[in-house]
């Protein structure tokens, strides 16, 4: 593979930059693997990536429906943090954090990840205590938070609404410095052409129809490109988890629901942070190129849509204009839907289950985009090891029935009861 | 914008109504040994189908009755309301 650098750029310059190698090849499936990856998005990229890496297993094949990155890392607003207070979730995101900030020189490939912090905004004194709380346990956990006044969130946002008679008033923050964005699709193609470099077959517009179980155990896998024999399959196809789990005669805790986002025409620098306005359900952030990036809440009922409907939409945009009125001005370039994996609880799920060699990663709510590199990182331990790391036991399919669930934020599916 | 015509009040917009969750799913039976896999069921497990979906919905800026509707959770087509207390299979 051809590395990325300011010298191979110069000298790709003189032969007018069309002699660069393919980033991935497009190989036709083989007839037997060690491991089969199904979803080529963020996590089963990152998932072959580690597997690769980290436990050397390189016969590794990833089946894609569709394009690789062209579903919810294709479609998500890039947010990356790890301001939780369960040990589970903090540490989990932590330790993805630290794979974030070495992203790039990993992947040799410019993710260009952008630590510019995130403030949660909180409007009542209680709100202020539960923040207070809650960045103590981070910072117990190793995770920089700073709690911010009123005095003190004016001076980053002064763009937001300080005056005294709004519905919510802005009393404060908490901040995770460290938190940030990157860019989406550099993500996904970063891991897709280091994987292939190792050795995984990166196998796009082949969908997957059906599965060999016999004895309780995984024996192969039915595509729409041929038959692939193989022992051991991870499943991480996010918002079609439910489908695929119809094919495997398995119910899981999992609901689909559709999630807008958009971004309005770019204007020129005016927030440098990501902040969120949990009371109104709306977040927002400012991309490299000037769009403002905005996003809600769930439309609220089950949908495989991929696409949203105007009340959520202009639900979201009243509540951002409600607290940085200047947002009226702007006209929206795009808005677009993603499809969510909700667990129950809002909590992800990497564990084995009760098929031998079948492996799942799902329930990743709207936090997906953040946890790529742990949720890969985690998923090939445990593919690979055949039991969880300690950065994922809490994350286990069995925790709905044995009661210990990991309701960060006390919701699950109906994220609208807050 | 989903149109959803109440049973009891007709056709009505989507900002009228707040969903409930999947109608097919049923309690277990009370006073009846409940297996944890059952209640698992009842308060967790879904199908979430794609396609033809049964779910409820409250008419919650309205006449606030609870109803089943029949949507395409692909297309958000819907071809049946019902009552609450209808059953599914009429």
């Amino acid at each position: 593979m051809e590395k990325y650098s300011i010298f191979n750029l110069v000298k790709n310059a003189f032969s007018n930059h069309k002699n660069w190698d393919l980033a991935w090849k497009d190989p036709t499936p083989k007839k037997e693997y060690d491991v089969v990856i199904i979803g080529g998005g963020g996590h089963g990229l990152a998932t072959a990536y580690y597997l690769a890496k980290e436990h050397n297993i390189t016969n590794v094949a990833i089946i894609e429906k569709g394009w690789i990155g062209g579903g919810n890392v294709g479609r998500n607003t890039t947010i990356i943090r790890s301001n939780y207070m369960f040990d589970e979730n903090a540490l989990f995101s932590e330790f993805g954090m630290n794979l974030w900030r070495k992203m790039s020189q990993d992947l040799n490939y410019n993710v260009m990840f952008s630590p510019r912090g995130i403030i949660n905004l909180a409007h009542s004194d209680a709100q202020m205590n539960v923040y207070a709380r809650r960045g103590n346990s981070m910072r117990l956990n190793g995770i920089d938070a700073v709690l911010l006044n009123r005095e003190q969130v004016k001076e980053i946002i002064p763009m937001a609404d300080f005056s005294e008679n709004v519905r919510f008033p802005i009393f404060g923050g908490l901040m995770q410095p460290s938190a940030g964005t990157a860019r989406h699709d550099a993500v996904a193609w970063g891991y897709a052409r280091q994987a292939d470099s190792m050795g995984v077959d990166i196998i796009q517009n082949c969908e997957v129809t059906g599965f060999d179980v016999s004895e309780g155990k995984i024996k192969g896998v039915r595509t729409s490109r041929g038959d692939i024999k193989v022992k051991k399959i991870g499943l991480c196809v996010a918002g079609s988890t439910n489908i695929l789990a119809e094919k495997l005669n398995m119910t899981l805790p999992i609901e689909t629901h559709l999630l807008q986002a958009c971004v309005s025409e770019p204007v020129k620098p005016v927030l440098d942070r990501v902040v969120t306005f949990g009371a109104g359900h709306f977040y927002i952030s400012q991309s490299d190129k000037g769009e403002m990036v905005m996003g809600g809440d769930l439309d609220g009922y089950n949908s495989y849509a991929q696409r949203g409907n105007l009340p959520t939409l202009q639900h979201v945009l009243t509540e951002g204009i409600a607290m940085m009125p200047f947002l009226s001005k702007l006209k929206m370039l795009r808005t677009w839907g993603g499809i969510m994996d909700m667990s129950m609880d809002g909590s992800p799920i990497i564990d084995k289950t009760h098929i031998e060699g079948l492996y799942l990663n799902c329930g990743w709510c709207y936090g997906g985009f953040k946890a790529t590199p742990a949720s890969g990182w985690t998923f090939a331990h445990t593919i690979a090891q055949d039991r969880v790391h300690e950065l994922n036991a809490g994350y286990r399919l069995n925790r709905f029935n044995t009661g210990h669930l990991l309701d960060e934020k006390g919701l699950g599916t109906k994220t609208w009861i807050s | 914008m989903l149109y959803i015509k109440c049973p009891y009040c007709g056709w009505r917009s989507q900002n009228e109504f707040s969903y409930g969750g999947d109608a097919s799913i049923k309690r277990p039976k009370l006073n009846k040994e409940v297996s944890d896999q059952d209640w698992d069921n009842f308060v967790y497990n879904r199908k979430s189908l794609r396609g033809k979906h049964w779910e409820l919905w409250q008419h919650l800026s309205g006449c606030r009755q609870w109803i089943k509707v029949e949507r395409d959770t692909a297309t958000h087509e819907i071809f049946k309301t019902l009552k609450a207390d209808e059953d599914i299979s009429l």
